[in-house]
């Protein structure tokens, strides 16, 4: 009962599929569909592990850290623009971002 | 075996609560669940070998973009069940597609040839712990990367204080500028006074 590397590969797809249906499931919801893209950020850093761990090259975790970087970043912007926007308009609904359309 | 049990534990919880953070109808449901979707994922990383991005994927996620989500959906008074409406037409796209991108995945996955079992330790630089491995790599090899991403996360934070800091019109505003700018003839002024008269 070996787990090896396919097993972890296996389980990110499944993260990131999951990631994925939940930006359709929740397609009205920036938040929810904020906390879908970490998810699926998540999953990218599993297969770096995973890689870094199978073929014995540290590299793979010092990109999972930059990933990890480019997360936080991006959610400390998306969650700006949020808080911006709801005080703007008072709902964080998708159809109500449509008023930068040219 | 032991290692064994462990993965599957981890990565049941791990995908369980990934489902509930998609599925649960209050979010700050959905926010506890990430945490604890994320706490699964430092274990696998743990099982993995990689202890320092275990340590710093608790830290960052849970220390502080969860507990930033979290701040942001109490502080936003949304109605959550309103945003729901109209989801379930959705279901079946979002089902078709992610369907073909697993399918696309796994065969990929199947396809790659090296399945050896997972290296637990490193082998050339065992007697090295895992933090100074990545120490080694990460200072020398990688030191622009590194300074980008530092860089990265300055923008990040300007952008977010910028974005979410706002001047109210109507409060009254200490201007510290203009006080200490103040001449002595802008405030005072010198009047002769003739005696038995006033100034009046």
């Amino acid at each position: 009962m070996d787990i090896s590397t396919l097993h972890y590969l296996i389980l990110a797809a499944l993260l990131f599929t999951i990631g994925v249906f939940g930006i359709f499931l929740n397609r009205r919801n920036v938040i929810v569909i904020l906390m879908s893209i970490e998810l699926m950020l998540l999953a990218v850093n599993i297969n770096f592990v995973a890689f870094s761990s199978a073929l014995n090259d540290i590299t793979g975790q010092v990109f999972t850290m930059f990933i990890l970087t480019v997360a936080a970043a991006e959610a400390a912007i998306g969650l700006a623009i949020l808080v911006v926007f709801f005080r703007k308009k008072g709902s964080i609904g998708v159809e109500d971002l449509s008023s930068m359309k040219g | 075996m032991i290692a064994a049990t462990a993965f599957y534990l981890f990565s049941t919880i791990l995908l369980l609560s990934a489902l509930r953070v998609i599925t649960a109808s209050n979010a700050v449901h959905s926010v506890l669940f990430l945490i604890l979707a994320f706490f699964n994922a430092a274990g696998l990383f743990v099982l993995l070998g990689a202890e320092f991005v275990a340590m710093i994927l608790v830290i960052v996620y849970v220390g502080a973009v969860a507990v930033l989500f979290l701040f942001v959906v109490m502080m936003l008074d949304v109605d959550f069940q309103n945003l729901r409406q109209g989801a379930k037409s959705y279901i079946g796209a979002g089902l078709v597609f992610g369907a073909i991108m697993l399918a696309e995945l796994v065969t990929l996955y199947f396809a790659w040839s090296e399945n050896q079992p997972v290296a637990v330790a490193p082998k050339e630089m065992s007697d090295v712990t895992n933090t100074e491995q990545i120490g080694r790599v990460l200072y020398t090899d990688y030191v622009y990367a590194f300074q980008l991403a530092g860089l990265i996360l300055l923008v990040a934070m300007i952008g977010a204080i910028v974005l979410t800091h706002r001047r109210r019109p109507d409060v009254r505003r200490q201007k510290v500028a203009d006080q200490v700018s103040v001449k002595r003839d802008d405030v005072l002024e010198i009047k002769e006074v003739k005696s038995g008269q006033g100034i009046l």
